[in-house]
């Protein structure tokens, strides 16, 4: 099987010949090129060099056209900032008052220079993998995005405090969410990762929730133009599983802070899970342990597929030296082989 | 007289249900008959403290914790006059976020601090360079660093050898996801500790207080 059958298969809930593996590697690529992260970002060109390096040197099952999580601001006028030794963070936010939101307008996709860019890799990616390997595109979801346009916690008091002009941003964010979503599926992404890290019970109460992001999320991805996975960014999900699936998503990042096999018993059958190692200590992982942890993530959620194996954040951190990324690779050439009939025997 | 249990668990009700008006009602019965800085200790100390740890155990979720903490803050600066509001005579204390430019973990952590009546100075987001020449120029006992990037928790160990290399004596607790997601990190970049919540941070700096540290 390519990469393509067997990431579909395991989606149908079916066991393909082997668990897919999304190592999400995206500032790796500046590594591998001898670049800057902020020199690497800022070419399509060394963005597919990248990425294709990544895939081939991990045996990874998907191409990760994600830059970082600000390009979205820098779209919308806000600043990026830039460090040597990690992701690009979002700087001062541009919406400071209500008077911000109700004249806020979208960018143009297509003639916003760090969005074209994005398109750009995606057209020329696909034109190197073709249908052969999944194309990974990623948009910030409307709910969360604000986030990084006001701030975290005047965002919160916004949610809890001004419901008309939560709506009011809602509707302009999710008309942005859609067209830049349809505009990466247009140019050649196979699916989109819908960040939405605020809706994860880690942030908000689900009865929030069901009020709020639940109905952003149905309204969005219903307009998106192909499958989308929903990525809570390391947050829980455990108890809002149904209603993820009900948004219409068919993958679910979960986090490293739940219990897989509970993951796995609550999405069985109805959505794929993503994940779940754990980002930040894999920095420090040794080979032996990497492949204890690899196989332990199989044996929880491996069985009758709709799992794929990645880390749990959605992006792994720059620190995590080269040993443990082939280590994890390693180990799921070993270990995750269908049928996976080590795990019946005690293995 | 107002039955104290009964007030706790009704006030910490209204504060998860983010109801305000509720909160301050029942604050203000709390006060009829004792101090305010009392009513305070009683009822929001305990509060914050089983929201925050709830949290930790995926049963509170963060908005929950900030909002709390930002309604409780607002209590006791609007209530208690301001010659109470240090009644703990805190140490020296300072809050800050390292080269980081999320900020909400640092909000959450001041508010819970100001609404249990300490007092510390909010340094906002520095560099590692003038996050220790404040440290020394402030005199500065015990420094809390929140981070959300794992880059600036890593950049906690530069602060710390700094500081202990110029002989500055003081106490450095970290907090935020990277020190959440790995229990050792903390260790590594040679914190004297961690707090897992806002909750926590009030256990650790009371312990220094009482002489724990």
């Amino acid at each position: 099987m390519n990469s393509m059958e067997r990431v579909l298969q395991t989606m149908q809930h079916k066991e393909p010949d082997r668990v897919p593996l999304f190592l999400l590697v995206s500032m790796h690529g500046a590594k591998e090129l001898g670049l800057s992260i902020k020199e690497y970002f800022s070419k399509a060109e060394y963005v597919v060099k990248g990425q294709l390096l990544l895939r081939n040197k991990y045996n990874i099952d998907c191409i990760n056209n994600f830059y970082y999580g600000p390009i979205e601001v820098e779209a919308w006028g806000g600043n990026v900032i830039y460090r040597e030794d990690g992701p690009p963070n979002s700087g001062t936010p541009f919406i400071r008052g209500p008077d911000d939101i109700k004249t806020l307008k979208p960018p143009d996709i297509k003639n916003t220079k760090c969005l074209a860019k994005v398109l750009k890799s995606c057209s020329m990616l696909k034109a190197k993998v073709g249908d052969e390997i999944p194309i990974l595109g990623v948009v910030m979801s409307p709910f969360s995005l604000p986030v990084m346009q006001m701030g975290f916690d005047n965002y919160l008091d916004l949610l809890y405090g001004e419901p008309e002009l939560f709506e009011q941003l809602m509707r302009i964010n999710e008309a942005f969410c859609v067209e830049w979503a349809n505009a990466q599926f247009e140019t050649g992404s196979t699916a989109i990762a819908y960040f939405d890290p605020v809706s994860s019970p880690t942030i908000i109460p689900k009865d929030l929730y069901l009020k709020t992001g639940f109905e952003v999320a149905k309204r969005t991805l219903a307009q998106i133009n192909g499958p989308t996975a929903t990525h809570l960014a390391s947050g829980r999900c455990l108890s809002i599983v149904d209603e993820i699936a009900e948004t219409g998503s068919s993958v679910v990042g979960v986090s490293a802070l739940e219990d897989l096999s509970a993951l796995k018993s609550a999405c069985q059958g109805k959505l794929t899970i993503l994940g779940n190692l754990n980002g930040v200590e894999m920095r420090r992982w040794k080979p032996e342990q990497t492949e204890h942890i690899v196989k332990e993530c199989i044996a929880k959620a491996g069985l009758q597929g709709g799992f794929i194996l990645a880390d749990n954040h959605g992006e792994i951190p720059w620190q995590v030296p080269d040993e443990v990324l082939h280590a994890i690779s390693d180990a799921t050439q070993k270990w995750g082989n269908y049928p996976l009939d080590w795990i019946e025997s005690g293995e | 007289m107002i039955n104290k249990m009964d007030a706790s668990f009704r006030f910490e009700k209204a504060l998860r249900a983010i109801d305000r008006l509720e909160a301050e009602k029942i604050f203000m019965e709390s006060c009829s008959d004792t101090l305010p800085s009392i009513a305070a200790e009683l009822l929001i100390s305990s509060a914050l403290e089983r929201i925050g740890d709830d949290w930790v155990k995926g049963k509170a979720a963060l908005s929950q914790v900030y909002m709390s903490g930002k309604i409780c803050e607002d209590l006791i600066n609007s209530m208690i006059p301001p010659t109470e509001t240090v009644l703990k005579q805190s140490p020296r204390m300072a809050i800050a976020v390292l080269d980081d430019f999320h900020l909400l973990g640092k909000r959450i952590v001041y508010s819970t601090l100001r609404a249990n009546q300490f007092d510390l100075i909010d340094y906002g987001r520095r560099s590692a360079e003038e996050l220790i020449g404040r440290v020394k120029e402030d005199r500065i006992e015990i420094l809390l660093i929140s981070a959300l990037m794992l880059p600036s928790a890593l950049k906690v160990a530069q602060v710390s050898k700094d500081l202990k290399q110029a002989k500055v004596k003081v106490k450095i607790f970290v907090g935020g996801a990277p020190f959440n997601f790995d229990d050792t990190l903390w260790k590594e970049v040679n914190a004297d500790g961690m707090g897992i919540n806002a909750g926590e941070a009030i256990r650790l700096v009371s312990n220094i207080k009482g002489g724990k540290v």
